[in-house]
């Protein structure tokens, strides 16, 4: 885990203020090289993702799209390492630091299990999750999710999945970020709720950049200005989100699904209710 | 409601691959071995040659009047020297089938001590209590034994819904239910603290008295071939490489539909089985059953064995096992010459008692060599991808 | 009616003593994997540590200074032992446990090199040695000391788990130790802690060991540490509450078939702990395929 930069890494954006009208972007992955025991997972992982919007991290199932983010933030698992390239956050070097670290530079995080201590009320979840010496922005989050004020008091284990995702965002959105990554958002929710949160996915990205891990083309259309596409462990496609899902032979041949379709669903997800299986079900019915 | 803590319990239980590059650690169906000139070389270690000169120059060790000064007394041949290295083989066969479990399946059990003094208090009580002579009371403990591994071991496998930690617990808690038994000295049974002194009638007068240590000794060495060949059979086995998957990634084992409980508890009742056998021999070879053959600690000794000599290799816990006896022997004889009572108090008190220095040589071990002696073997003379299972 | 009360307070001084021991164990475990065999070391060391105090001292006065001591040895001792051992095999927790399995042969054998192998006598201040009529029954003062010890933990434990950030994120970091990470939280410094608090526990435990069995010796902590160890297993590791309940549980069996199944109250406790085992809903894949 302790890959330290190499003297002959690629190099950087010039510190200095270039004339270059692109502003330098708020994270930069370069050749980003990951093992997971025997397995490579990550063969060559670089992109930029811009200081303002959202860039989407589209590809197909067991791509690299997670084990790229959890890369990015120290967070493999204890038989994964990185085994070569550099993750920049703001210019600076970030590869291989522990996870704290990466994140109290300014990075929110919303794992793809959501991450939400169950055990723990949701007033709890986010105390744990202010960082010392910002400010943190209960105004926001209060405005953003008025229902978990009003359940401030309720474990979060008991909440539904929505409800729990919206835990995670809050606590992603609570503090000054410069960053924040979040990992398969609507996984498993109701349509009704998929809506939601791709609204306070939309209202987050005025605030602050969103590297967005997403399958749902429809969401990424919505948010997405980036798009950078990876296919067996390496990039394969960097550019405007909105061009890529035009062009349908393209969405086909990189993402796997028509660009109205919808990719395959894993099983159901962990506290959501029943209802709402059968609700996506239907769901997925009307937009195939 | 995550997972977390019982999974990472079992991944803490489960000893990784221990030296080995899990490259060539091939799954139950898997091909074997790696090829060229280098298997070559591997295989005749692997194969009978190196085990039967080893056989061979431990047999003919009785024979030898060598004196070797500071590391033993008298004469390879005296009967003290015999005796102790009788006791080293003992503890090399009962850290090889420890390691059974340990290092090839990866259970840990913190309850080996409880089929060791099942072994050691049942041959002898056989024999006190039933009158019988001493192979019908091995037969009958080894039995006896057996029986209660299937039972016990089914019940602590069932712990494993906790996580790795509770067999481990589980384990422990019916070994010191053993251990209690043995010191409180139920009906005068066990001779409680004191042990019991082995019945010499009810053994055969070749085993019996000074004069005879060779004969204990070639027994012991007789019970450690016995363990090796079993335990390097086995493994090489299809049964082996089912362990070895349930140690490397149970879920892929069940997977390719094997029952992994029913692995497990093979491989508990065949180390059982195999403590027991070594019970009976450190009965003989000590001349008597001490409770300490029952306490959580010799089975914490068993485990520090395996490591400091290589858990899941061929030779490790064997040396490990021979090595780390010899060395609390030898250190206890240190312990108590003038040379030790001679020194200031602050080296004194750790040299007085083998167990400081030998658990602190331990913790600096697993630092500086998590594979234990054998892997530092390889890393010195063979070159890499030449690992002898 | 007596003999069932004595029994009974007996047994709950015997819990509370576990108690003390197993919630240190729970802590550890929940929150780092790391089964912490060395537990028994702390406890014997610090109660070798109060014992000295309380024989310098002498008095009441001498046996508190004692239980400070002993309290502040644990502490230091797993500190010592987190920073230096346990730390620079992060994220190997078999290493960690062989570790200290090393700890608990080693340290217990050095206490038995300076202070010999025998049992010695705990010098039991007047104040405490007698006993209290309770429903007709002597039940010697060392119990309520015990059983009040226990209750005070029990409450500081909860206090510092439900109302400090620490113990935010420690009850975070038993459920899910890397998202704990993931919000910008050094969760070294929280392992450190719940050793010191861990350490500090089982050092008290190792007074209050030494008050109610009136004795210490070299290998007193290893005996307890494996009836703590049934109590974490039966309790739940991680959870204090259970903790709690299951020490109870074990010392009220193991004083009453002590009683009334003559001496068998260890296998009592076995026997509970096998029962729970059992209870316990199988592993999911233990069945595969077959």
């Amino acid at each position: 885990m302790s890959t330290n930069p190499e003297p002959n890494s690629p190099p950087s954006p010039a510190p200095s203020p270039a004339p270059n009208p692109a502003p330098p972007p708020i994270l930069s992955v370069r050749d980003l090289r990951v093992r997971i025991g025997q397995s490579s997972i990550l063969q060559g992982v670089g992109f930029d993702v811009a200081p303002t919007g959202t860039t989407a991290l589209l590809g197909r199932n067991g791509v690299g799209k997670t084990t790229t983010v959890r890369a990015v933030l120290g967070l493999l698992p204890e038989e994964g390492e990185v085994t070569g390239g550099t993750v920049r956050l703001d210019g600076e070097d970030v590869t291989g630091h522990r996870t704290h670290t990466v994140v109290r530079r300014g990075v929110g995080y919303v794992p793809e299990d959501r991450g939400v201590f169950g055990s723990l009320t949701v007033a709890e979840n986010l105390t744990l999750a202010e960082r010392a010496g910002g400010p943190h922005h209960y105004d926001l989050v209060h405005d953003l999710f008025p229902e978990l004020k009003a359940r401030r008091a309720q474990r979060a284990g008991t909440l539904s999945g929505g409800q729990q995702q919206m835990v995670a965002l809050a606590r992603a959105l609570l503090n000054d970020n410069r960053l924040v990554i979040v990992d398969e958002p609507t996984k498993g929710l109701a349509p009704r709720v998929v809506t939601e949160v791709a609204e306070v996915l939309q209202r987050a990205a005025e605030r602050v950049p969103v590297l967005l891990v997403e399958q749902n083309l429809a969401v990424v259309r919505r948010l997405a200005r980036d798009a950078v596409v990876l296919d067996a462990g390496r990039t394969v496609h960097t550019g405007d989100a909105a061009a890529l899902l035009a062009d349908r032979e393209r969405t086909t041949s990189l993402l796997g699904v028509g660009r109205h379709e919808r990719p395959e669903r894993s099983g159901q997800q962990a506290g959501e209710r029943p209802g709402e299986r059968e609700q996506r079900e239907h769901a997925t019915k009307e937009t195939t | 409601m995550t997972a977390s803590p019982a999974s990472s319990a079992a991944r803490s239980a489960a000893p990784p691959s221990s030296g080995e590059r899990p490259a060539t650690t091939t799954g139950p169906a898997g091909p074997a071995g790696p090829a060229g000139p280098a298997a070559r070389s591997a295989r005749r270690w692997r194969g009978p040659a190196a085990p039967v000169a080893v056989l061979a120059a431990l047999a003919l060790l009785p024979y030898s009047a060598l004196e070797i000064p500071v590391l033993l007394d008298g004469p390879v041949n005296s009967p003290g020297s015999l005796q102790l290295l009788a006791l080293c083989l003992v503890f090399g066969g009962l850290a090889l089938g420890y390691d059974l479990m340990f290092g090839r399946t990866g259970l840990l059990s913190f309850g080996h001590a409880l089929y060791v003094a099942g072994g050691a208090y049942g041959t002898q009580l056989a024999m006190t209590e039933l009158g019988l002579g001493l192979l019908p009371a091995i037969g009958l403990a080894l039995a006896g034994g057996t029986a209660a591994a299937v039972l016990l071991g089914a019940v602590s496998l069932r712990g494993l819904a906790l996580g790795g930690i509770g067999f481990a617990m589980v384990t422990l808690a019916f070994a010191q239910a053993g251990s209690i038994w043995v010191q409180r000295n139920p009906g005068g049974l066990t001779g409680g603290e004191e042990g019991l002194p082995l019945h010499t009638g009810a053994v055969p007068d070749a085993l019996v008295g000074v004069q005879n240590t060779a004969n204990v000794y070639w027994l012991a060495l007789a019970y450690l071939a016995l363990t090796a060949a079993v335990v390097w059979t086995a493994v090489s086995r299809p049964v082996g490489r089912v362990w070895q998957g349930i140690r490397d990634n149970e879920q892929r084992v069940s997977v390719l539909g094997y029952d992994p409980f029913r692995h497990k508890l093979g491989v508990f009742v065949l180390a059982s089985a195999l403590g027991v056998l070594g019970g009976a021999m450190h009965l003989l070879v000590t001349a008597g059953a001490t409770p300490r053959s029952s306490t959580p600690e010799f089975t914490l000794t068993l485990l520090v064995m395996v490591v400091l000599g290589g858990s899941g290799t061929r030779w490790g816990p064997l040396i490990g096992g021979v090595l780390f006896t010899f060395l609390d022997q030898r250190l206890a004889v240190l312990a108590s010459s003038d040379l030790v009572h001679g020194l200031p108090g602050i080296l004194r008190a750790p040299l007085s008692e083998p167990m400081v220095v030998l658990g602190t040589l331990f913790v600096i071990a697993v630092y500086a060599a998590p594979g234990g002696i054998a892997s530092i073997r390889r890393s010195l003379t063979w070159r890499r991808g030449e690992e002898a299972r | 009616m007596s003999t069932l009360v004595l029994l009974t307070l007996t047994g709950l001084g015997l819990g509370a003593l576990y108690f003390l021991i197993a919630s240190g164990l729970a802590l550890i475990f929940g929150l780092m994997d790391v089964l912490n065999f060395a537990h028994g070391a702390f406890l014997t060391v610090s109660a070798y540590a109060a014992w000295r105090t309380a024989e310098t001292v002498g008095g009441t006065g001498g046996l508190a200074l004692a239980a400070l001591v002993g309290t502040a040895t644990g502490a230091l001792l797993a500190i010592v032992v987190e920073l230096v051992l346990i730390r620079r095999l992060y994220g190997r927790p078999r290493e960690q446990i062989l570790v200290t399995v090393g700890l608990s042969l080693a340290v217990p054998a050095l206490v038995q090199a300076v202070w010999g192998a025998d049992s010695r006598p705990f010098p039991v201040p007047d104040a405490l040695s007698g006993t209290v009529g309770v429903l007709g029954a002597q039940v010697p003062v060392s119990r309520f000391v015990l059983i009040a010890a226990a209750l005070l933990v029990l409450a500081a434990v909860n206090l510092f788990l439900s109302r400090t950030r620490y113990g935010l994120i420690v009850r975070a970091g038993v459920e899910d130790r890397a998202m704990v990470t993931a919000l910008g939280i050094d969760v070294t410094r929280a392992f450190t802690l719940v050793f010191a608090i861990g350490g500090a526990l089982a050092g008290l435990a190792g007074v209050l060991g030494g008050l109610y069995f009136g004795s210490l010796s070299p290998h007193q902590g290893t005996s307890l540490l494996v009836f703590a160890f049934v109590v974490v297993v039966i309790g739940g590791m991680g959870s204090i509450p259970g903790v709690a309940l299951s020490a109870l549980a074990v010392g009220l069996v193991q004083q009453y078939a002590n009683y009334y199944v003559d001496g068998y109250g260890d296998f009592a406790v076995v026997v509970l702990l096998a029962a729970v085992v059992l209870a316990r809903p199988a592993p999911r894949l233990a069945g595969g395929v077959a």
